[in-house]
């Protein structure tokens, strides 16, 4: 049978860089291609090429579409011929209804005046091939990510796509939306639509694809078929950094202290409906060289204690103690939590970590400006001494510290703002999500920092929706749903059939 | 921003060593263009000149006219150094041409009506600024209501207050001694050769911090210019100082507002670049949630930038009315338009987080020697305002254009 898409001999250089040497990509007839590999493999590049955001030219090497030679000047051009690529970040107008969204650029009209039966009525027979139980008049803005992401799923299906691409879509979903996704997918295969699916989440692919195909630093390393079973993770990972992970979690031996943090009785309420509680009389302790993980699904409150906690930078009508060596502590406003010895690493770097027009040296010391100064005035040679000591502790790729940080990849980016608050010399470390978008090479380097924050006696309280990744590293994990804490394991006993269970039975208890 | 894609895509994790050689190239590739955004400014402004000196047959640079051209732009240099400040935490000052405008009836009501002693009044017409200045910061950081909007009605409410004020009237004449802010020169102590000195120990003392800086930057390894580099901005500089000094003192010397001027641009300058605050509100206009969840007090810091604005435009007023000798229900209108080009001019970012002293100096200076240049011409306002809208308009693209370039 002839491939929907033939992809051959691909390369793209840009000024001084070659992005993609050679790539070789092929997508049969409905079917799944899984496309992966590190961050910087050249997966977004290879897309941009095949949707004309690259048009015909400026690369070399022959796309073939369903039987005619592929030469897109644009993404019109390609979107023409049911073609269409949902990228990571969505690109919907928050204030537009699901409707207006769904056909934006490509209304239903006569004469430029819209018709709006046909809007609504080819909506909601769209919406319904999805499952979207949605009204097509409400805004986009009112939707959960999840829910988001079909939207832009019925917008793909209205231009009449032959071919997905979906840029890790699942990065921001819940396991339950995830999952969702994932039978959709399953179920357009089934009506003879083929895929491209880039994910860094290997579970997934394993589930869905018919093939994945490998990609490490801009060539294509192989193409495994996953029909006859017998690909794993380790495989796939294998091949994606060349080299075997022996082992995904550096080893550490603990070396644990006394009590370094208490909290107690930690309520929290919504910061618009303040009768709503968000997180209930949550109590937890942390000791000294400890690393404690709080699992839960995406929802449960795991953010919002953290940055409650953190200055109340979340919610309203917060109550609750928090003691740091047994004293009572004022964290009442971000830097008297910095002051109390507190620190938070945000889930979101990039709004929220890092001021990504400025250098690394300015985002290091940041949180910690009388640090390096004196009267107020900054001392430029000690703010670039320090900021080249964390370069190098924490092993940041760049040509210097006066890179801006917009230029780094994702771990690096990352250990920016680890080092911004290690810095103001923190007891305890709150890491939220720390490897979200990482690649597997960087993310055993940030595991590696995290164990020696531990060992340098340090408290470390991590959330993370990646329980490998909780069971790999912490002492000890907290399960949170629901706005509570609804079970405690040690690392003996945490696994994450013990985590789901506590989950589940704990499922309703706030009625 | 396909190229920042590119940079990241070549981080495999082994090669260290390639990526290491990439970015020094970089580094050399960067560098000349960053300068050259520095010194594109400095060229145009010597452009500018070049073609008014030459248009006017001279006139510009002769002591007199040089000396009004100094004084005529004193009120706009001073409130561009609390407008960048505004523009750089991401907000705007629509109100400073009418605060002009009040402050300064009020400093006449105050002197010549009621016979305050100037100084005294002085200070209240400063704290008046101040305490305008932060009550629309305190709409703005802390009610979040946007500056636009909030500067927008106090615009037409101080406008609205200084007829109130004059009740249709013009007051004057100002005491001796308050026009002297306007219109005083520096006492020659040494005759002719005076500004000469001042300008020979101001020369010193630049080299001598550039001198420092540069060590520093060696010490540090941090990039520093080459010798012959070092040299030759800094001869430049002091021919040019020297020069214009010289020029200066044909005439009656150096007026004291450039004094002003010079003392409030090294405290801005120094304050932009060294301090904590200044840091601190470069953070807040780049990423004012990131700011906020690094300890910054955001709202705060917000609404001291306003109070700030509001005492230099106080400041401005009493400039612009001591030289007039005179106050009227018009003084400072459009005068925030002229402000706000010459930061735009001067490189500071519309979106917040960018913009030097350095470069808003420059900035007003473009607008300054314009103004004075086409009025030498006969040009009328009506295309005065042409022009400038379209020198402004240039300035911005080409700075949109170096930076899409950049990236």
């Amino acid at each position: 049978m002839q491939p929907v898409l033939e992809m051959r001999g691909i390369s793209k250089t840009f000024p001084g860089v070659k992005a993609l040497d050679d790539v070789n990509l092929t997508v049969e007839p409905a079917e799944i291609l899984a496309l992966v590999g590190e961050n910087g493999a050249g997966k977004s590049t290879l897309m941009k090429v095949l949707s004309g955001v690259y048009p015909h030219g400026s690369y070399t090497g022959d796309i073939t579409y369903e039987g005619q030679p592929g030469r897109f000047r644009d993404i019109t051009d390609s979107e023409r011929l049911g073609i269409v690529i949902i990228h990571q970040e969505l690109a919907l107008v928050p204030y537009l209804s699901i409707a207006e969204n769904i056909f934006l650029g490509n209304e239903p009209a006569r004469f430029g005046i819209i018709d709006e039966d046909r809007v609504h009525a080819r909506a909601r027979a769209l919406m319904a091939m999805v499952g979207l139980d949605e009204n097509p008049d409400t805004l986009v803005t009112h939707l959960g990510v999840g829910k988001q992401q079909l939207v832009e799923i019925v917008k793909a299906l209205s231009k009449e796509v032959k071919l997905l691409i979906l840029d890790e879509p699942t990065a921001s979903l819940s396991e339950t939306d995830s999952e969702a996704l994932l039978q959709l997918l399953l179920r357009f295969k089934a009506r003879g639509i083929a895929s491209i699916l880039i994910s860094h989440k290997l579970n997934e692919i394993a589930k869905v694809a018919d093939r994945i195909t490998v990609l490490r630093d801009g060539t294509t390393i192989e193409t495994l078929d996953c029909r006859g079973g017998g690909i794993d993770e380790d495989r796939i990972i294998r091949a994606m950094v060349g080299r075997t992970l022996a082992n995904r979690y550096p080893v550490r031996a603990p070396r644990i202290g006394d009590v370094l943090m208490e909290v107690r009785d930690w309520t929290v309420h919504h910061p618009v409906h303040a009768d709503r509680a968000v997180v209930r009389e949550v109590g937890l302790s942390l000791r000294r060289g400890e690393i404690v993980g709080i699992a839960g699904l995406m929802g449960s409150g795991r953010t919002e204690f953290a940055m409650s906690l953190f200055g109340r930078s979340y919610g309203q009508r917060i109550s609750g103690t928090v003691r740091i060596d047994g004293a009572a502590v004022d964290v009442s406003t971000i830097d008297r939590a910095i002051a109390a010895g507190l620190a938070y690493v945000t889930e979101d770097r990039k709004q929220l970590g890092l001021v990504l027009g400025e250098d690394i040296a300015r985002n290091t010391t940041l949180a910690n400006l009388p640090g390096i100064s004196t009267a107020a005035v900054i001392d430029a040679v000690a703010e670039h001494r320090v900021a080249a000591g964390y370069r190098t502790k924490m092993r940041i790729r760049s040509f210097g510290v006066t890179q801006q940080t917009v230029n780094l990849s994702g771990g690096n980016q990352q250990k920016v703002v680890l080092s911004k608050w290690l810095f103001t010399q923190p007891k305890v470390l709150i890491l939220d999500e720390p490897t979200r978008g990482i690649d597997v090479g960087a993310k055993y380097e940030i595991y590696s920092i995290i164990n020696e924050l531990a060992e340098d006696g340090r408290g470390v309280l991590m959330i993370s929706s990646e329980m490998p990744e909780l069971l790999g590293l912490c002492d000890r994990i907290y399960v949170m749903n629901e706005g509570r804490f609804v079970g405690e394991f040690d690392r003996a006993e945490a696994s994450q059939e013990a985590i789901m269970r506590a989950i589940m039975r704990s499922k309703g208890l706030n009625g | 921003m396909t190229d920042v894609t590119v940079s990241k895509s070549m981080s495999p994790g082994s090669d260290v060593v390639p990526r290491a050689a990439r970015g020094a190239g970089a580094r050399r590739g960067r560098l000349p263009m960053a300068q050259l955004r520095a010194y594109g400014l400095i060229v145009a402004l010597a452009v500018i000149t070049l073609f008014f000196e030459v248009a006017t047959g001279g006139v510009l640079f002769q002591p007199l006219n040089l000396t009004n051209l100094i004084l005529q732009n004193s009120y706009v240099v001073v409130m561009a150094l609390g407008m960048l400040l505004v523009i750089v935490a991401g907000h705007i000052d629509l109100s400073i041409g009418s605060v002009v405008g009040f402050v300064g009836a009020l400093a006449a009501l105050l002197m010549v009506r009621f016979h305050v002693d100037p100084f005294s009044a002085a200070l209240l017409c400063l704290a008046v600024g101040a305490v305008i200045g932060g009550l629309q910061g305190y709409f703005v950081a802390y009610l979040a209501i946007p500056s636009f909007i909030v500067t927008l009605a106090g615009m037409m409410v101080f406008r609205g207050l200084t007829q109130v004020l004059l009740q249709g009237t013009s007051i004057g004449p100002f005491p001796e001694v308050f026009q002297l802010l306007a219109k005083g020169f520096m006492v020659n102590v040494a005759g002719p050769w005076t500004s000469v000195l001042f300008a020979l120990a101001l020369v010193a003392t630049l080299i001598g911090l550039s001198w420092r800086r540069r060590q520093a930057r060696l010490r540090n390894g941090s990039p520093a210019d080459s010798t012959a580099a070092f040299i030759g901005r800094n001869g430049v500089t002091a021919i040019l100082i020297l020069a214009f000094a010289w020029q200066m003192s044909a005439y009656r010397g150096l007026p004291n507002v450039l004094l002003v001027l010079l003392a409030l641009v090294a405290l801005y300058g120094f304050v932009t670049a060294r301090t904590t605050i200044g840091r601190r509100i470069y953070a807040l206009g780049g990423n004012i949630k990131a700011a906020r969840l690094s300890g910054i007090k955001t709202e705060r810091l917000a609404f001291l930038t306003f109070a700030n604005m509001g005492a230099l435009a106080g400041l401005a007023g009493m400039i612009f009315v001591a030289r007039l000798n005179t106050a009227n229900s018009k003084a400072g209108v459009g005068l925030e338009l002229d402000v706000i080009a010459a930061c735009f001019i001067g490189g500071a970012s519309a979106a917040g987080g960018i913009g030097r002293v350095s470069g808003v100096v420059i900035g007003a200076f473009i607008i300054g020697i314009m103004n004075n240049g086409m009025s030498i011409l006969g040009i009328g306002v009506d295309w005065q305002q042409v022009i400038k809208g379209v020198v402004l308009l240039a300035a911005v693209c080409l700075d949109v254009h170096n930076k899409n370039n950049r990236l």
